[in-house]
């Protein structure tokens, strides 16, 4: 069994080592025609483009697709250099008619997007042309071998029950080299995916053919990332399976997560996109889903029909109602550690993590203050989206929609809940967007904190103090400090996955909704002291 | 300002600490040799197997002393003189105090075995217990096998701990069957089970004859006394038992039986010295409780008791129905009320456990009155609140059945064996007893 498990892990790092060279591999150029059907569809008015884009890569040479997506770059930044210099020279000659003129002729738009779209359209070598190949030998090999590192664990781990023997003993899950360098690994990734698609260009020809089947189209990064995330999720929800396979809550939980990712955040878009319907997650409320009030989507959404105006209700609907009200009633578990997408990943590949996040008072006072800031944030932003899609005007009191949707765009939706957010689970929890980011989050531990029927049950004054529950709290959640007084744990935060439930050696801990009346315990003498001490100091 | 100086920094002496704080403004110390901040002992284990970090185990921040205006000291104390209300430390450094509570907690066993303080044989309870550990069974190839003398609680948590990092392990145990002084027969041949099929060398019912050395001065081996048989090993855990660590207050004229003697007020003889936890011996025994009971929740209350005591609310210490819990590898324990090793002649008992061999519950009830008793409960979690609920209403044995559900504290989702366990009590009992729906109207009303 642990050859098995060895052999699974050389596997899986053979496809990842194959999946990193592959970025390295193939050339990249375009025929004229290709270019000039791009130039085209683009409409651009510059006169220039053409010939600098026609220079750098319809060529014989053979381009990698750095140098590729440098050349592009330097196309198009030759073009607007160009632009750039006339409207200085007429500003400085105050001939404000032509400096205006030029306007036209820049070129918006992120360059690594552009050079995305055209590598796209100019690769050649294994991954352009046989895509399903290069897939069993990264994508294939990397689940194979995952797959053969984990299964064995159903014997190694021994009996069913809890099994976190070394986990601080290891330098993958005790921010040891392994985890420093899957920190590295994820940050990375995160890097390439949002800001330079350009690069992994050849990882998104290997999902080309199945997004062909799925939606018709071909893959764009975001459907690479897609379904790498469904395809690491379903992979360490094996794991989770394995791991807690005596118990129930975790099992379905896991399910359900893992079934949410698949079906309404991968298939159902993409199926609707086949069906010429908006690309809707139907699980994904507001404010996570940031952009839902921006006049782009409204627009989309109004010119899609009844079916448009459908998901427009629903998206509404399952901010201002069904959340609020199924957190009533189940605590905001049911969202976060049972639905959502974010929360699935973190409970699968991160998993392994969850020990590493802080329970100290200070990271507790920094986490109120940072995820409330987002949650403001998203709301200032959305007022100013809403009153520019209501009012047609660009700016509100001098401040441009575009630009503040922007900052949000790149620093809460791209930096904080990807590059952070996921990157450094090795690092500080697998929770960290959840935790300090998440304004959807922020909104649901309100209604958690003052009104809802759930709460995490302390077992009377079984409580021994070990601490397990404090240090498996993926939220940080020094759960102990309430556990050991005998109180319930009634935390905004808490995503209710139940771990600290079950990691607990004395049963002390289970999640459960019962009446609000009495949710709330404060004591300061245990169940089980003399009955007249605990009347005396607890009902003072 | 009052000086409230506390001696041994666990559970005992840091709740009275701060409860005293809570109710007063008084000045306070605690003293202790073994680590700087108040850990969870129990937790230990945890550090070795690599489920936690050390800093895990402290419940408190380091702030926590500061802000609260606790001041601790690190201390070996070696003598306290009472008619001059002092404390002498092994430094020769002295402290006065105007109140002292003795929190020592306790010190493993050792019954005089040769060979018992060799290198490489420990018992396991102190910080320096777990760092001794560390050196001479890091892994299985400086530890090829350890003998762990002594079933009792520390001795299968040293038996999963030195299994956790796969060195081979062998379990003497005196009696024949684990624990089977407090656990019943079922539960007791249940633990057995788990034991063996975790893969340690289980061996009932020997005793250590004596523990050989090499000629660096480390163990070597042992031998059984029953058999003769030589067994070789790196470690040898002494687990039989701990008991009150008071040697230091012998000269004091502290009154002192196998702990300080304390009444219910957790005085001792002397006044303004109290002493609480595992080091405290009451008079007589209260209820059917142990004159000493080294628990880590009877820690607690006495500190809860004596804090209010000392800050002038004296209060007896009445602890309430007993309780307790633990975990066997992978099976958890816990117990309400009383079910003793061997039925009474006014008991009558119910026995349930499940096809899988790793789940029972055992319920004590009076024979005549069907008074509820208690209950041991394995693999299934209970409602300390119900039964504590059950045990003061005296509640009968067909209550208790009836209202099973509420009762019960698993997780979520997990399978329920009420139906099964009544219907196994009315088979044998000839009863016609109903499960009710769980409901959390009686689960959440306050009595």
């Amino acid at each position: 069994m642990k050859a098995v498990k060895q052999t699974g892990l050389v596997v899986f790092l053979l496809g990842i080592a194959i999946f990193i060279g592959t970025i390295f591999t193939g050339s990249f150029s375009l025929t004229q025609a290709e270019l000039d059907t791009f130039v085209q569809e683009k409409g651009y008015k510059s006169e220039i483009i053409k010939g600098e884009l026609s220079k750098a890569i319809v060529t014989n040479e053979d381009l990698n697709i750095f140098a590729f997506s440098s050349r592009v770059i330097n196309a198009y930044q030759v073009s607007n250099n160009h632009y750039d210099a006339l409207i200085a020279k007429y500003d400085a000659e105050k001939n404000w008619d032509k400096k205006g003129q030029q306007y036209q002729y820049k070129i918006y738009g992120k360059l690594h997007s552009l050079s995305f779209t055209l590598a796209k359209k100019a690769g050649n070598g294994l991954p352009a042309d046989s895509p399903v190949f290069m897939w069993f030998l990264t994508f294939g090999l990397a689940i194979l071998g995952a797959l053969l590192f984990i299964i064995p664990d159903v014997v190694l781990l021994g009996k069913p029950g809890i099994k976190n023997n070394g986990i601080f003993l290891n330098a993958a899950t005790n921010r040891g080299w392994i985890g420093w360098f899957t920190f590295i690994f994820l940050v990375t990734f995160y890097i390439l995916l949002y800001f330079y698609p350009d690069l992994i260009v050849n990882w998104v020809y290997l999902v080309d053919p199945i997004s062909k089947n799925l939606s018709g189209g071909e893959a764009s990064q975001w459907f690479l990332y897609g379904f790498l995330y469904c395809t690491v999720m379903t992979v360490m929800a094996v794991r989770m399976y394995i791991k807690y396979r005596h118990n129930k809550y975790q099992i379905l939980r896991t399910t359900s997560v893992l079934f949410f990712q698949v079906v309404f955040a991968f298939l159902i878009p993409e199926i609707l996109v086949r069906f010429e319907k908006p690309w809707y997650d139907f699980k994904n409320a507001f404010p996570l889903d940031y952009d839902f009030f921006f006049k782009w989507n409204l627009d989309e959404l109004l010119s899609s029909g009844g079916f448009g105006l459908f998901i427009l209700v629903w998206g509404v609907i399952l901010t201002i109602i069904v959340v609020p009200v199924m957190v009533y009633f189940f605590g905001k578990r049911w969202y976060c550690s049972w639905v959502c997408g974010c929360g699935g990943l973190a409970e699968t590949l991160g998993d392994p993590y969850r020990q590493n996040s802080s329970k100290t008072l200070l990271s507790w006072r920094f986490e109120r203050i940072i995820i409330h800031t987002v949650l403001i944030f998203v709301l200032v932003m959305t007022g100013f989206a809403l009153y520019t899609f209501f009012s047609g005007a660009n700016e509100v009191i001098g401040i441009k929609t575009q630009t503040i949707q922007d900052i949000y765009g790149f620093l809460i939706g791209a930096v904080f809940a990807g590059v952070i957010g996921t990157g450094f689970y090795p690092i500080f929890g697998n929770r960290v967007w959840c935790r300090f980011g998440c304004p959807l989050a922020a909104y649901l531990g309100f209604i958690q904190r003052f009104k809802s029927r759930f709460r995490i049950t302390t077992n009377g004054g079984q409580c021994i103090s070990c601490g397990n529950c404090s240090t498996y709290c993926e939220q940080g959640i020094d759960v102990r400090a309430y556990a050991q007084k005998g109180e319930n744990i009634i935390r905004s935060s808490c995503v209710g996955c139940g771990v600290c439930s079950a990691v607990c050696p004395r049963g002390v801990l289970k999640l459960e909704n019962g009446p609000e009346e009495g949710r709330i315990n404060p004591t300061d003498v245990l169940l089980g002291n003399d009955v007249d001490l605990m009347k005396l100091v607890n009902n003072k | 300002m009052e000086h409230i100086v506390i001696i041994g920094n666990g559970i005992s002496g840091v709740t009275a600490a701060r409860h005293i704080r809570k109710n007063s403004d008084k000045k306070i110390t605690i003293i202790s040799a073994e680590t700087d901040y108040f850990f969870s002992r129990t937790a230990l284990m945890y550090v070795y197997m690599g489920h936690m970090k050390f800093e895990h185990t402290q419940p408190y921040e380091p702030w926590f002393w500061k802000k609260n205006r606790i001041n601790l000291k690190k201390r070996f104390v070696s003598k306290v003189t009472s008619n001059s209300n002092e404390i002498e430390f092994s430094n020769g450094e002295k402290l006065s105090y105007d109140k002292l509570i003795i929190a020592t907690g306790s010190k493993p066993n050792k019954f005089g075995w040769p060979g018992q303080d060799l290198d490489g044989v420990m018992g396991m309870y102190h910080k320096q217990d777990l760092e001794k550990l560390e050196k001479y069974a890091h892994n299985n190839t400086v530890c090829k096998r350890a003998v762990i003398v002594g079933g009792g609680l520390i001795g299968i948590e040293l038996a999963e701990m030195l299994h956790s990092r796969h060195i081979p392990v062998t379990f003497l145990v005196r009696e024949d069957s684990f624990w089977n002084g407090v656990l019943p027969k079922g539960e007791s041949a249940m633990i057995n089970r788990e034991i063996i099929s975790s893969g340690i060398d289980l061996r009932l019912g020997v005793n250590l004859k004596e523990i050989k050395e090499d000629k660096n001065g480390k163990v070597k081996s042992i031998v059984i006394l029953e058999t003769g048989e030589e067994i070789t090993c790196d470690v040898v855990g002494l687990t039989a038992g701990v008991s009150p660590n008071i040697d230091f207050l012998r000269a004091s004229g502290i009154e002192i039986g196998r702990g300080v003697k304390v009444n219910r007020f957790l005085e001792t003889n002397l006044k303004d010295i109290y002493a609480i936890g595992d080091c405290a011996e009451q008079h007589e025994a209260i209820d059917q409780r142990r004159p000493i009971e080294a628990v880590w929740y009877t820690g607690r209350m006495m500190g809860e008791t004596v804090a209010q005591t000392i800050c002038k609310n004296k209060i007896e210490y009445k602890p309430g129905h007993w309780f307790n819990s633990a975990k066997f590898i992978d099976i958890e324990y816990q117990t309400y009320g009383w079910v003793w090793a061997q039925t009474k002649e006014n008991e009558a008992r119910f026995y349930w456990e499940h096809a899988d061999g790793n789940k029972c519950i055992h319920i004590n009830y009076d024979k005549t009155t069907r008074e509820f008793i208690g209950i041991n409960n394995f693999g299934i979690r209970m409602r300390h609140e119900f039964f504590d609920r059950i045990l003061n209403e005296k509640q009968s044995v067909d209550y208790v059945l009836e209202h099973l559900a509420d009762a019960n504290f698993d997780p979520e989702f997990y399978k329920l064996y009420e139906p099964e366990i009544i219907a196994k009590f009315n088979n044998e009992n000839n009863t016609n007893i109903q499960l009710k729906k769980k409901s959390w109207k009686r689960i959440f009303s306050k009595a």
